[in-house]
């Protein structure tokens, strides 16, 4: 899967015996121990690792919540509250599976950000960032639909005003909402649909994970300069070296993850959804979970009509307009550079574009009235401007920085300059160039 | 990594400069007609169960079980609680079973197929003070008193920015019981010159979802007697049926925060060992 030869020789009768007949092992071994990666990532390329591991433990977790949940409206909140007080450790699994949701997004934001931020989308890899950008999609899809089983008041509200997004769309909108429904409202069949995919999501986003997996094994890890890999001192094998920084990267993740689910294990979560839910007595203000914040944001944004396009659907498109400009990226950005490290420009941008997510989140989550509605339409206009117009206009107008031949020149270069503060590059082994 | 750290500081000030225009924008309101809810914050009480190494104080939480049993849950129910749990209060099996025997529950239907009532045993659940939900509405003007079994983490007053950031830092988790017990003792408040109050309804600047609710004063002092010499006041009172509460909502939270610690301390071991065979690994090839 390297795309060069493979190294692996068996050495052992049945490895051999294996290798005849199915070479598991060797694809293994090509694909997590041999396998060259750039000898400059750092720790933002532990992500990838870290969101697998929190996918294997929100399927994990979730599969044992399965066995002890009853997908039915009369029974959900207690089966729920069943789980917290009766089951052993029960209360640990649901508050695992509940923060590890979040985990996941923070990591998967991290990633994105990390993708945007070294020009990873960028040829050949384009393939392989849409494949990401489909994870993320079934992320989102699976996280709201889990949202919707502890049957709170969140879950039934939110499920209501998002699937309520459907009906924006002409012709075919009230279909499709009602085919999401079960019925004309949140109900038992929306619950039970809700689950049926909740579980069924997850083992999807396993199966792209491995075409995500194939295709950045096919076409290798970008790294923080951007230049391809050239000659074999630009690399590293997989194992023992990217495995071990993976490791301290997940261990580190891990100890955030813990620090939510043990001391603060509610923090992410919103109030209302204790309390069961009830279709007559409407949230004062309903919101989604927090990883949806910034596109709820955008979709509040929009309270205009636009000629024929009235500000729901307005609103609607553009929030899933949000979403689907991510797939465009690698045609968007026309720097020849790849990395924002030689992007002075880009990368002021870029960090603009994380604050202005921030702060869209954070619109998200208050009520759209007075100036908060102002605000999150310039929030989204940046938004869509960074994408839209900054990514193609930038690379066509930008002076990057005098780029390394090589990997191992930038690495070299830089430890020769870094040889004057021993103490800051002991500290921070992992610097970004 | 200067630039990396200088991009961070230039990100952190204009997000800090965007949320406090926001927060600028929003101040300004009629005293009379105030438009959020609560009127006032809750204030910040201590608790036992509070920070890292919390646990809960026992013989709070068997005074906040007899506040409850003696006024609150004549009308507000309980049904996610079993009696069987109270043993996490410092009773006896024996007092479980007394304490459960004074409660009357329904049973049935029996080999006649008639339903009947029967003393309470241990995994019996707290019985409901009405029948159903429409008969709890109909006996309190058209809104049915609260569960009381997640009450403690079904309301939370938003604490803003920036101190949502601080509460991760802090672990602040007490926001329920911060709020029950400010609601409790924000009754004697007097609404301010102008303000509309509708009849039946009780003003408390506390309260979550308006200026006023349903619900009257609950408590006053020296209405339920404490055998431990606890004050019996107002405060007092409605402290200890804060606590009570939160043990309600989270039974598990000092088996959380003792497994919490020990995780911890795994993790942060075992990190550092993880890092060192990092580094050693590493140590030959400059990077």
């Amino acid at each position: 899967m390297s795309g060069g030869h493979s190294t692996y020789s068996p050495k052992t009768g049945i490895e051999r015996w294996f290798d005849a007949r199915m070479p598991l092992p060797r694809l293994i071994h090509d694909s997590f121990v041999s396998f060259p990666v750039p000898r400059n990532l750092n720790y933002a390329y532990t992500f990838g690792g870290i969101l697998s591991l929190m996918l294997g433990a929100q399927i994990l977790t979730g599969i044992v919540l399965a066995m002890h949940y009853a997908a039915d409206t009369t029974l959900a909140f207690q089966s729920v509250e069943k789980i917290m007080r009766d089951v052993n450790s029960g209360w640990l699994l649901r508050y695992l599976h509940s923060n590890g949701a979040s985990m996941f997004f923070i990591a998967v934001y991290i990633h994105i950000m990390r993708g945007l931020y070294y020009g990873s989308y960028k040829a050949p890899r384009e393939l392989l960032w849409i494949l990401g950008c489909i994870i993320y999609l079934l992320m989102m899809a699976t996280g709201f639909m889990g949202y919707v089983l502890p049957w709170g008041q969140m879950s039934f509200w939110g499920a209501t005003v998002i699937t309520g997004f459907f009906t924006a769309i002409p012709l075919v909108g009230e279909w499709v909402q009602q085919l999401l429904l079960g019925g004309f409202a949140v109900d038992n069949p929306t619950l039970n649909r809700f689950f049926a995919l909740h579980y069924l999501l997850p083992f999807m986003i396993a199966g792209v994970v491995i075409l995500h997996i194939w295709a950045l094994h096919v076409v290798g890890q970008t790294n923080p300069t951007g230049i391809e890999i050239k000659s074999k001192t630009d690399t590293v094998a997989f194992t023992p070296y990217a495995t071990i920084k993976d490791a301290f990267g997940m261990v580190v993740f891990l100890a955030v993850f813990a620090y939510f689910v043990f001391y603060i294990p509610n923090y992410l979560g919103h109030p209302d959804n204790y309390i069961v839910a009830d279709s007559l007595k409407t949230p004062a203000h309903i919101v989604p979970e927090w990883y949806y914040l910034p596109f709820y944001a955008i979709l509040r944004a929009i309270t205009f009509n636009i000629g024929p396009i009235d500000s729901k659907l307005g609103g609607v498109l553009a929030m899933f307009g949000a979403i689907a400009v991510l797939f465009f990226v690698p045609w968007l950005d026309t720097s020849k550079v790849r990395s924002a490290v030689y992007r002075p420009w880009y990368k002021l941008f870029f960090w603009l574009f994380v604050a202005n997510a921030i702060f869209l989140g954070w619109l998200g989550s208050r009520p759209a009235e007075g100036t908060y509605v102002a605000l999150a339409q310039a929030s989204t206009l940046y938004y869509f401007a960074f994408f839209l117009v900054i990514m193609p206009v930038l690379g066509l107008i930008e002076t990057p920085r005098r780029l390394p031949n090589s990997i191992t020149e930038a690495v070299l270069e830089k430890n020769k300059s870094g040889s004057g503060h021993p103490a800051g590059a002991a500290a921070s082994p992992e610097t970004k160039g | 990594m200067k630039k990396i750290l200088t991009g961070l500081a230039v990100f952190g000030l204009v997000v800090v400069g965007a949320f406090g225009a926001a927060i600028a924008a929003e101040e300004g309101h009629n005293e009379a007609e105030p438009t959020h809810f609560p009127i006032h914050k809750p204030k910040q009480e201590n608790w036992s169960f509070a920070g890292p190494f919390g646990t809960y104080d026992k013989a709070q939480l068997q005074r906040g079980l007899k506040v409850y049993k003696e006024v609150c849950s004549a009308c507000h129910s309980m049904e996610l609680v079993a009696f069987r749990t109270l043993a996490d209060l410092g009773y006896s099996e024996a007092q479980v079973k007394a304490f459960a025997a004074e409660y009357e529950v329904q049973d049935g239907p029996n080999a006649d197929g008639e339903m009947f009532t029967r003393k309470a045993i241990p995994s019996d659940h707290f019985p409901s003070p009405f029948p159903n939900h429409n008969a709890a509405a109909a006996a309190n003007g058209g809104a049915a008193p609260p569960d009381f079994s997640l009450i403690a983490k079904a309301r939370g007053v938003e604490r803003g920015f920036p101190t949502f950031i601080f509460d991760i830092f802090t672990q602040y988790a007490e926001a329920g019981p911060d709020y029950i017990h400010a609601l409790l003792t924000g009754f004697d408040e007097q609404p301010p010159a102008g303000m509309q109050i509708a009849e039946g309804t009780h003003y408390n600047p506390y309260f979550i979802a308006g200026k006023s609710l349903a619900m009257a004063k609950p408590i006053s002092d020296d209405q339920v007697t404490y055998d431990d010499g606890a004050p019996q006041t107002v405060d007092q009172y409605s402290r200890d049926v804060s606590a009570f509460l939160m043990w309600a909502a989270e039974p598990h939270l000092e088996a959380r925060k003792q497994t919490g610690f020990r995780v911890m301390a795994f993790l942060l071991l075992f990190g550092a060992l993880v890092y060192l065979t990092k580094r050693k690994v590493w140590s030959g090839v400059a990077h």
